[in-house]
């Protein structure tokens, strides 16, 4: 059972997932490097999947690394680039390397990325995708051909409570809770009113304690990056005042950090939350400090220094 | 016959409903919105890229088809039962069954047929959460 199941199903303890860092050039010796950082602070790591329609290590691959690196990975599996075989065979890839952990989404489509010209795929969807894996664990291909022994899974899928229709998003727990899923990882959101009521849903929607809600927050240098949400990443509102309070400081890095923390600790606050998952485009000392002042002890501690600045070149980046 | 009713079907649902010929018509169970005019052809609810306008996040100058959905659901006088279906987990779609009469699949039963692992995943034995 991995960590990240056992603390969710049979204790009440916080836990903090991060999304790992896009893999390009070079890619198992930065894996490496993000590895330090993050190792001893997560029950979790997302191994992306051609994360904003971006072309990057595959999802499988970095799982695995990260397994070899100490770091307890979360199969992320997005229906845009492959149809159901494809998929399938990718859960069965990485369970083999011992990956436990699966979230599956919808995900972005191709026309959010840098080669808008391709097949979009969507063979499934992401509740279908949650049911497709619940099959696998069950010990069963799609065809119904048996797996034995079936790999052992534990499966999440994802939900943005900032995008309309509002109410409905609660319906769309619910149907991913009867598909299969344990936990949901939250897309960012900046309305602190609209995560609010959405926790307050599910709560009243019987379904705290039978999917552990893990809202997302995000470590920013400054600006920048909140307006490329804002004006590009659809389904991502930043209302302006959120924006202006780090614009306007005298110091954006501190406020934009503090705003971080304010975040983190409101969705904390939530009925149904159990958790916090953390998307660092900063890649400086505040990922400690976040994590220090959320009341989190490093579980180990690694020789390299976790204030290592790696270079990122995500369109995020500040 | 079986090509005399799946163009009968084109030419009433095409114009109306925007249908796309997958088949394996839902259109009762989403408030007679088409899922596959959705561009990522979703058929269980809207994706994470919704607009803050309820906009489509690939087609910006499109409501998304799935609030369309929801709304229509809501508002519309449909059949208790239609309205009921909402929220069920639809299949994945039959890429089988594409260009031909949904009225006939239906009819036959054929728009039913789900591949066995799908079948024997009901929300009981997901619910049972089989642990190895
Ligand atoms: S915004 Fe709506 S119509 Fe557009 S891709 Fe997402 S679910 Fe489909």
């Amino acid at each position: 059972m991995s960590t990240l199941e056992h603390k969710l199903m049979n204790t009440t303890e916080t836990v903090f997932t991060a999304e790992f860092h896009t893999l390009d050039g070079n890619g198992l010796e930065k894996a490496k490097k993000y590895a330090d950082r993050f190792q001893g602070w997560f029950d979790g790591v997302n191994a992306t999947d051609n994360t904003a329609a971006h072309a990057h290590v595959s999802n499988v691959a970095s799982a695995i690394a990260m397994k070899q690196l100490g770091l307890e990975p979360i199969l992320q599996v997005v229906c845009r680039d492959k149809n159901r075989l494809a998929q399938q065979a990718d859960i069965m890839g990485a369970s083999m390397f011992g990956v436990e952990n699966f979230v599956a989404l919808t995900g972005d489509d191709v026309t959010a990325g840098d080669e808008p010209e391709a097949r979009r795929v969507f063979d499934t969807d992401g509740p279908q995708l949650v049911r497709l894996m619940s099959t696998i664990k069950r010990g069963e291909y799609m065809s119904g051909r048996k797996i034995d022994p079936a790999p052992h899974m534990f499966i999440g899928a994802v939900e943005n409570p900032g995008a309309p229709p509002f109410e409905y998003r609660v319906q769309r727990v619910a149907k991913k809770y009867a598909a299969g899923a344990k936990f949901l990882q939250l897309q960012i959101c900046y309305h602190q009113d609209r995560l609010e009521k959405f926790c307050a849903g599910v709560r009243d929607a019987g379904l705290a304690g039978k999917i552990a809600i893990i809202p997302t927050v995000v470590l920013v240098k400054g600006p920048r990056p909140l307006n490329f949400m804002h004006n590009s990443v659809p389904g991502i509102d930043v209302p302006a005042d959120q924006i202006a309070r780090v614009e306007k400081a005298t110091d954006p890095a501190e406020e934009a950090y503090l705003q971080t923390l304010e975040f983190a600790q409101h969705a904390l606050a939530q009925p149904a939350v159990r958790g916090l998952h953390i998307t660092d485009f900063r890649n400086d000392d505040t990922l400690e400090r976040l994590m220090t002042d959320l009341g989190r002890v490093r579980e180990i501690t690694t020789n390299s220094s976790t204030t290592n600045e790696v270079k990122d070149d995500h369109a995020y980046s500040a | 016959m079986t090509t005399f009713i799946a163009t009968i079907e084109h030419v009433v649902k095409g114009p109306v409903w925007g249908c796309q010929d997958c088949g394996q018509c839902v259109l009762h169970s989403t408030g007679m919105t088409c899922p596959m005019n959705c561009p990522k052809t979703l058929r269980n609810g809207p994706c994470g890229g919704v607009r803050e306008n309820g906009h489509c996040e690939v087609k910006p100058e499109m409501k998304c088809v799935w609030l369309k959905a929801y709304d229509r659901t809501q508002d519309w006088p449909l059949p208790a039962t239609w309205k009921a279906e909402y929220n069920h987990l639809r299949p994945p779609v039959d890429n089988r069954l594409k260009g031909t009469s949904s009225w006939k699949n239906f009819f036959t039963k054929r728009d039913r047929w789900t591949p066995t692992g799908w079948k024997n995943s009901t929300d009981e034995s997901v619910a049972q959460g089989v642990d190895h």
